[in-house]
């Protein structure tokens, strides 16, 4: 069991941006003017946010080719691959900010991942859903079949998600990477969690560093 | 819109091959207005056997240009917001000085000493053209298959004129492949007798040869899938094939249709020496690595390839977007889906356009 994870005090409440709550975290952290790589980032909502309103250089990688394109007629500079395998073009430490939102749990190979986002950013933000949210479990324990809840809507054969972890689960890879958190934040709905992020954060984001 | 070609002289052009060029006419055409801080410039490049007339309806022809669906009021390269140019290549044959026009030290039309060109020296002459108009940097430069070639040339040569680039359907340099199809179709007009060293201007041009030259290109643009729909085994006016080298099957018929009327247009001898200049070019040539030459850009980059374009194929779009990204450089890069084969970047109008007018929207946005 890793040491409980401290939240980072401040207000309770977090205000959604385009109606995500780890989107409104990220944009606190994300310095202005900075140089962003978001992977996995979809039509490119987030990227083109953090263009608009904090001038960052932002770019994107996505496998949708539908997506692709409606990030491209956003402006944003998505580059449509695999982020399993995409990042090998980046030098190192080629972006302030890597970017990977709610997009972990569904890589071939988390780790490898996480490894490269550490190569090419100085720092690297992280959100996932948190498998170990009571509300999971109890639908586990109750119904014996693979949880379906809303924060993990698919039937089993269907699901994107194909890794299953939980903020002690987190915790103990970044301790035994020894990457050094920044920063934590455990969220439910758009509130922030107190205690027991394990049991009570639907989703977590942490902001890292390699040392 | 009714467009006529323009035409401007220069006094020379020194090219890569150590010739001068004197004089040297360049023709083009320009839709929409250059605004007062003279940023709203787009440079069209055109494909291998294309010309100035990418949009508008000709004054001359009645015809629509080339890329007429892309360039316009509310296109792709909207004309109410941009002041979009498209000029005649060098060696060309619509305007441009090429192996077809008079070398003022004969008298005669240049024909084989005309001299050895590049896309280098295609570029250089597009330089001239815009500095000219008072452009000195170009909001963006675009342009499909060899023009997406000089797209390259553009941000390697001029890092500090192009905001910028859009490089469609192309390459930085050819594979063994594009240089065979290109070479067959140089011997096709080699081998007609009718081509007498490329001294023909004052008889009967290599028809025979330039139209078989032809055929072999318009295959090379098609895909299995586009042939199948477009012609299938489908014969003309007979119910079934009976043996005979007419022209039965659709497909044949269009492709000596295609053959013919390229004939009309195009000057052999510029098919071979533009033909040429596109298998010398290398973008990485004299830089070591391609990352090496593109590190030179400056540009926002967006590359567009086609899933069943197997003449310009995506691997080769994917090694520029490789490059730009091993040196940092800002690129978008999307392979849209379609069955035309290379003739997709003419076609596929709809979803081109979505992608170049948004983004095209947010460079002019952020350099203005």
């Amino acid at each position: 069991m890793a040491a409980p994870p401290q939240s980072v005090p401040g207000r309770r409440l977090v205000k959604e941006l385009l109606g995500r709550g780890d989107y409104a975290i990220i944009s606190e952290i994300v310095e202005s003017g900075s140089k962003v790589l978001d992977l996995g980032c979809g039509e490119g909502e987030l990227l083109e946010w953090l263009a608009e309103n904090k001038g960052v250089d932002a770019r994107g990688v996505e496998i949708s080719r539908e997506r692709v394109q409606r990030a491209i007629a956003r402006g944003v500079s998505v580059y449509q691959g695999d982020i399993d395998q995409g990042l090998a073009d980046y030098p190192d430490k080629a972006f302030d900010y890597v970017i990977l939102s709610q997009t972990l749990q569904q890589t071939q190979k988390p780790l490898r991942v996480l490894r490269e986002m550490m190569r090419v950013g100085r720092h690297i933000i992280v959100a996932f859903p948190n498998f170990g949210h009571w509300r999971v479990r109890m639908a586990h324990l109750i119904s014996g079949r693979a949880p379906k809840t809303g924060l993990f809507p698919y039937e089993w054969y269907e699901s994107p998600n194909i890794h299953f972890l939980t903020v002690d689960d987190f915790e103990v890879l970044c301790r035994d990477q020894r990457w050094n958190v920044e920063r934590r934040y455990f969220l439910s709905g758009t509130r922030r969690v107190g205690g027991l992020p394990n049991l009570m954060a639907e989703v977590a984001v942490y902001l890292l560093r390699l040392d | 819109m009714i467009v006529e070609t323009e035409n401007v002289r220069f006094h020379s052009l020194a090219l890569d091959c150590g010739v001068t060029l004197a004089p040297v006419d360049v023709a083009y055409e320009g839709w929409g207005e250059l605004n007062q801080a003279k940023t709203n410039a787009v440079l069209i490049l055109h494909a291998f056997s294309g010309d100035a007339h990418a949009a508008g309806i000709s004054a001359e022809t009645g015809k629509p240009g080339w890329w007429d669906n892309m360039i316009g009021p509310g296109k792709a390269f909207d004309t109410n917001k941009y002041f979009v140019i498209c000029s005649n290549v060098l060696g060309g044959c619509r305007g441009t000085t090429g192996p077809s026009s008079l070398n003022p030290e004969t008298g005669r039309p240049y024909a084989m000493s005309f001299p050895l060109i590049t896309m280098g020296d295609m570029v250089r002459l597009q330089k001239m053209l815009v500095e000219h108009l008072g452009i000195e940097r170009l909001l963006a430069v675009a342009g499909g298959s060899m023009g997406g070639m000089q797209v390259l040339e553009w941000v390697v040569r001029y890092p500090q004129s192009v905001a910028a680039a859009f490089p469609i359907a192309g390459t930085a340099r050819h594979s063994a492949q594009q240089i065979a199809f290109n070479e067959v179709g140089r011997q096709a007009i080699m081998a007609d007798p009718d081509w007498n060293g490329g001294d023909y201007y004052s008889g009967k041009p290599p028809g025979r040869g330039l139209s078989v030259a032809r055929m072999v290109g318009h295959v090379t643009y098609m895909s299995d899938d586009s042939m199948r729909e477009k012609f299938g085994r489908r014969l003309r006016n007979k119910a079934s094939p009976v043996f005979s080298f007419d022209d039965e099957f659709e497909v044949e018929s269009y492709l000596r249709h295609r053959g013919t009327q390229f004939v009309d247009r195009f000057d052999a001898n510029s098919y071979l020496y533009i033909t040429k200049a596109m298998d010398i070019f290398d973008l990485a040539q004299g830089f070591g690595s391609l990352g090496a030459a593109l590190e030179r850009s400056q540009a926002r980059f967006l590359v567009i390839s086609f899933t069943s374009d197997w003449l310009y194929p995506s691997y080769q779009s994917l090694e520029i977007v490789s490059a730009l990204r091993s040196r940092n450089r800002d690129v978008a890069y999307c392979e849209l889906s379609s069955n035309y084969g290379h003739d997709a970047f003419l076609v596929e109008v709809g979803e081109q356009t979505e992608l170049i007018r948004g983004f095209l929207a947010r460079v002019y946005k952020e350099a203005g």
